[in-house]
This record gives C-alpha cells, structure tokens and sequence, in this order.
C-alpha cells in the first residue's frame, strides 16, 4: 500500500500540470487571468480553440499543423527506408571498411548535437533548403540513432533463415524484403513512433533554417503565437494542447513498445 | 533506383556465400551514406574551416584569419570574452546541479517500478509521459505556472517569487522543469536495466540474510554500474546541449546569468552573423565535454 501512495503522490505531480494546461485552454481570457487562480475552468469555453483555429497570416495556426504532420511523417519515411537499408549491411553482409564505417557513424552519437548546427546552416543554405520543408525532412534523416538501433536488432534475427535463403538461391535484396524486413515490425513500429516524436517535438533546427511562418512548424509557431496574443493565455495553451495531443495519443498506443524499445536500444552495445 | 541495381548485380552470385555481388553492401549502405556525409561529416569537416575565418554570412569578404577566433575566446580584453565563459559558466551550472537529481531521482522511481504490481505499465506510461512533449511546449505551459502574478505554483505555496526573473530561483526553475520533463528516459533505462540483474544474485543476498538496503548496496547497485555509466554519459551530454529550457523559460534572465552556451553560440552565430567566432566557441564546448566524458568513463571503470 506505501508503494501506491507514494506512485499516487508522484503520479499526481507529473499530470497535474498537464490537466492544468489543458483546463486553461478551455478558460475564458478573464478566468485565466482572475487571482486567485483557478485550476479547472468554472466555466468551460471552447473560444480560445475558435482563435486558434481561425489564425491570421502572420499565426496560421491551421497549417502549422499541417507542416508538423508532413515534416514529422516524411522523414518518419526517409529514416526507415535509409536506416533499414544500411543496417542490414552493417548486421549482416561482410565488406571491407565496415568496422571502421560503423564506428564514425555511431561515433557521431557521442558528439553533442548542437555544436554542427552552423555549418549545417550553411551546406542547407548552399543547397537552396532554406525556408522549406525540405529543410525540415531530409538533413534530420541523417541521423546516426535509426541506424544503430535497426542494426541491433537485426543481429539478433536467427541467421539460418538467411542461409536456407541463399541457398534457395535468393539474394540479398529479397531477404531483405521478405525475410528481415517482415521479422522487424516491433523494430521499425518503435523507430517510426521515434522518428516521428522528434521531428515533430523539435524547435531549434526550424527556428533556424525557416523565416516565414507558412512554413513554420507548430513549435516554432507556438514561440510566435506568444508574441502575436501576447496575453491571451488560453489561445497559448490551446496551441500547446494542439500540439501535445497527437503526440500524447500515438504515445498512449505505442507505449510498450517505445519505451522497450528505448530501455533495449540504449544498452545492449 | 539504388534497389533495383542491387537486384541485378546480386541475381547473379546465387552462391551460399555470407555475401553475394561486391558491391551488394555497398549499394544498401549508398542512401544512407549520403545523407551522413552531407549532413553530419560535412558540417564537422567544414565546420573547422569556417572557424579559422572571419565568417559573416551576410558579406562577401571572408577574410582567413587562423586561430585568431580561438585566441580571442582565451583573451580577456576582447569582446566576446566575458559572455563566452559566462555562458560556458552557466552550462557548467545547469549540468552541475542537474545531473545528481536525473541520476538519483529516476532511480527511486525505476525501484518503485521494477517490482510487478496492478498498474506498472500505467504509472511506468504516466511517468514517462512528460518526455512525450517538446521543449516549446513545456516551456510555454511552466511559464505560465511559474508567472509570479498569476501562476500556480507561487499560489499553491503562497510566495511571490519570481521564478523565471531572478537568481538563484531561475536555476531552481531550470533544474525542475527539465527534471519534471526528462525523468522518465532515465528511469526506463534504469528499470530495462534492473531486468537484467540475474534472479539468483537476488536468492543469495536472502539466503545471506541481507535486508532491503543490503541488497540494494550489494545486488542492485553494482549490478546498475553499466547503466549508471550510460545514464550519466548521456545526461551530461544533454545537460550541456541545452538551448531550448534557457531561450524559452528564463530568456538567460536576469542578466544572462541562466544563458548557455549553446543559446549564446547559437545567437552569435545565427543571430549576430560571426559564424567563424562560433564555430570556434562550438569546439571549444565539445573538447570540453570530451575532457568530462574521458573522466566519467574513468571514474566508472576505475571502481570496478
């Protein structure tokens, strides 16, 4: 019994804030400015949703939104399609280099990173990237994580199906296809829930590279709606419920998995 | 298009070999390797180089000036001198005061958790759930909460204390809001890690009639050193990386005190333009992390 009221006691204090943001979103703008504050709305109102939803050109709210969602799920895509590629050389082919290749690359994990964030600026910027998304999708699909964590769990697959394979007289792209890819799913269903969470939760790479606000997306954009209503606190908390939700919904039902996949990926070396 | 000549060169070498075509690797690595040597070994590479220039993104001239970026970081009458190391300064801080809370807390979370009871998965999802959300968002919500006129927080504990304005509580607000944010990463480390202690070290401490806090010391503890090791290496990295709870939550208020060095590297870079002086003020922020890193490894291979 201890044990649940100290859990209860813990638990309360890491989703009360959350339930408060979300209850002040639905807060009239005089309700969440009355002192005493209050903690769930007396009287729920849906119109900071309406402003929200409504937007102007400088805090169009409404593509944001759409933004988050194609950037998070492009690179979603990009990551798994080149991830999975090269792992699958790295766990199981042989070839001259390997050892060293896939120390740079997970080398790379090591290095805190924001320090590459200039020159990365400017190789976008030469590309003619900036302010697109573009910008968004691809450089971030260039991460090291996907690799090493596909590469994991693909040395773990029984090697005799590979082999019965070959003799069969497949190569290496159908067993990829047919035989790796398909024994995977939990591997790859946790990379994209991953992938997805950090594209669309990231806010220092689209403040950089993106300067008009059609191709913000919602982080980003929630900095500005801040300045644009400066006071209007349940428009603030609205866009940070919009932005939470999806997030907190594919967390919900991925839950297992994720945080499986996490505990496993950052461990076993 | 990379698929398609994999296909052609390995139909060929149908032979129960570990590997088909020569180029077969290769050819799966291809897209991958692009992308990292475009977007990660590129800016590594041409990052030094911008460094050794008086690099402004906006003009045409970028005049070669050697080391004169990094000499100027070691010089106390040049201009960025003072806010470099302030900056360096305050990451020192936030890591220093961070790492002991998201190193310890998680861990009483990670023992409450490990044992199977109704309800784990549930509270193990509630604790990590925080870690969901992006930095914007939990910084524009504990604003608000920790706003001493209208905030929550101050009311609850019926004080006016200026949380996100003033020193030394705009390190306490830093230090809680991200330990409130991150907690749960570390504590599934450390639960993934507890399943991995062997059962029967566990039967012996009893056989041995250890208590509780004897097996913890004796079974759990040494038993958690390589996941220590990697909790303590990758908070340390993300402590020093921070930018988002310092530009959001305090803005380096009140006097920049609370900006770290990547706010502070970023804003010279990107915001001010001196794009070669950054980049120098970069390496000298990663060959410090190496130098913590190499002694973190130390200290956990030189006690066991």
């Amino acid at each position: 019994m201890r044990r649940y009221t100290v859990l209860v006691a813990l638990a309360v204090v890491f989703v009360a804030p959350l339930l408060w943001a979300l209850g002040t979103s639905l807060k009239s703008q005089t309700e969440a400015t009355r002192v005493p504050p209050t903690v769930w709305p007396a009287e729920p109102t849906a119109r900071a949703y309406g402003t929200l939803f409504e937007g102007t050109t400088q805090t169009p709210v409404l593509r944001w939104f759409a933004n988050s969602l194609i950037a998070a799920t492009g690179q979603m895509l990009l990551v798994l399609v080149v991830s999975s590629l090269a792992a699958y050389a790295l766990a199981r082919l042989e070839f001259r280099g390997k050892r060293v290749m896939f120390g740079v690359i997970v080398g790379t994990l090591l290095v805190p990173g924001f320090v590459f964030l200039i020159p990365a600026f400017l190789i976008v910027d030469a590309l003619g990237w900036l302010d697109s998304l573009t910008a968004l999708i691809v450089p971030g699909a260039a991460g090291a994580f996907g690799v090493f964590f596909l590469r994991q769990f693909f040395l773990g697959l029984p090697r005799e199906l590979d082999e019965a394979a070959l003799m069969e007289g497949a190569n290496h792209w159908h067993i990829f296809l047919r035989i790796t890819l398909p024994l995977s799913k939990p591997a790859l269903a946790t990379l994209a829930v991953l992938s997805f969470l950090s594209n669309w939760n990231d806010f220092i790479w689209p403040i950089f590279v993106i300067f008009s606000p059609d191709y913000f997306t919602l982080p980003p954009g929630l900095s500005i709606l801040q300045g644009a209503y400066t006071i209007d606190y349940p428009v603030i908390m609205a866009g940070a419920v919009l932005a939470s939700v999806p997030v907190l919904i594919l967390f919900a039902l991925t839950q297992r998995y994720v945080i499986e996949g996490i505990s496993r990926s950052g461990l076993k070396g | 298009m990379t698929t398609l000549t994999a296909k052609a060169s390995t139909a060929r070498a149908a032979t129960p070999v570990a590997w088909s075509g020569r180029a077969t690797p290769y050819l799966f690595l291809a897209p991958y390797l692009v992308l990292f040597c475009v977007f990660v070994l590129a800016p590594a590479i041409y990052g030094v180089w911008v460094s050794l220039h008086d690099w402004d993104f906006l003009l045409e001239g970028r005049p070669f000036v050697g080391l004169d970026n990094y000499t100027a970081l070691f010089d106390p009458s040049s201009a960025v001198y003072a806010d470099f190391w302030m900056s360096m300064r305050a990451t020192g801080w936030f890591t220093l005061l961070s790492v002991p809370f998201l190193v310890v807390l998680p861990l009483g979370i990670a023992l409450l958790l490990n044992r199977p009871f109704r309800g784990r998965t549930f509270f193990r999802g509630l604790f990590f759930a925080p870690y969901v959300l992006g930095v914007a968002v939990v910084c524009l919500m504990w604003r608000l909460l920790l706003d001493p006129n209208l905030g929550l927080v101050d009311w609850l504990l019926g004080t006016d204390i200026a949380w996100t304005t003033s020193l030394p509580w705009g390190w306490v607000a830093l230090v809680g809001v991200t330990v409130w944010w991150t907690l749960g990463f570390n504590g599934v480390i450390y639960l993934a890690g507890m399943q991995d202690i062997p059962r029967e070290l566990y039967d012996a401490a009893k056989v041995d009639g250890a208590g509780r806090w004897a097996e913890f010391r004796h079974v759990t503890l040494p038993g958690l050193r390589p996941v220590m090791l990697f909790v303590v290496t990758t908070t340390v990295l993300a402590s020093a990386n921070m930018f988002g709870q310092s530009y959001l939550l305090t803005q380096g208020a009140p006097g920049g005190e609370t900006r770290t060095a990547i706010v502070y590297i970023l804003d010279q870079g990107l915001g001010q333009y001196k794009m070669g002086s950054a980049s120098a003020m970069s390496y000298v922020l990663t060959l410090a992390l190496i130098v913590v890193s190499v002694i973190n490894f130390r200290l956990f291979r030189g006690r066991s």
